[in-house]
C-alpha cells in the first residue's frame, strides 16, 4: 500500500500538511523548492493518518518527515533536498 | 545534560573519530542542528550519511527531539 503510493507518481512527497498549507517548516521548504522547479508530484499528509505515518518511517528506514521519493527511491529529507537544490543536483534527479 | 550535549555525545560515540558541532538557533534545545565531520562518510551517498547519524540517535529521535537538522562533511574537522 505504501509502495503503491510512492509509485503512483514519479515524484512523491510525504509531508506534514498540504502543499497549500504545510504544517511544518521543513515540509514548507521542500514544497517551495518543488514549486520553484515546477515539478509535478503526488503527496500524502502524514498528519491525517498516524498508522501510515509510522509505517512509512519503517518502510523507508528514515525517522522524520518530509520525505521526497523519486522513482520509488528515497532521495532524502529537508536537509538533503535543500543541499541538492543548492548544488544544482536536484533538477537532474527530478 | 542538554539535548545538544546528548546528541553530540551519542553521535561521536557511534561514529568513531567524528567531530560534532551542535547548533541551537532558537535556544530552545529542541530544534537542533548537528554538523558532523567524519572521514567515514567518504563514498557514502547523502542518504547513507544521514542514516548513519540517525542510527546513533534512535531513541532520542523517537522521543525528545522535535527537529534535528543534519549537515555532513566527509572529512576531518579543520580548525582554522
Amino acid at each position: 500500500m505504501i509502495e503503491d503510493m510512492i509509485k503512483s507518481k514519479r515524484v512523491f512527497l510525504f509531508m506534514k500538511g498540504t502543499p497549500e498549507e504545510p504544517q511544518c517548516g521543513f515540509s514548507y521548504h521542500v514544497v517551495q523548492i518543488l514549486r520553484n522547479l515546477n515539478v509535478d508530484y503526488g503527496y500524502f499528509d502524514v498528519l491525517t493518518d498516524d498508522e501510515i505515518r509510522q509505517k512509512v518511517k519503517e518502510y523507508a528506514n528514515w525517522p522524520t518527515y518530509p520525505q521526497l521519493w523519486v522513482n520509488g527511491e528515497l532521495v532524502g529529507g529537508c536537509d538533503i533536498v535543500m543541499q541538492l537544490f543548492e548544488q544544482g543536483k536536484l533538477e537532474e534527479i527530478l | 545534560m542538554s539535548n545538544a550535549d546528548l546528541v553530540k555525545m551519542k553521535v561521536e560515540a557511534g561514529l568513531a573519530g567524528s567531530h560534532v558541532i551542535m547548533h541551537d538557533p532558537r535556544k530552545d534545545d529542541i530544534h537542533l542542528k548537528a554538523e558532523v565531520w567524519w572521514e567515514g562518510f567518504k563514498g557514502m551517498s547523502l542518504i547513507q550519511q544521514h542514516r548513519a547519524v540517525y542510527d546513533t540517535l534512535k531513541e532520542e529521535l523517537k522521543e525528545t527531539l522535535h527537529a534535528l537538522g543534519i549537515e555532513t562533511h566527509d572529512r576531518r574537522y579543520d580548525q582554522e
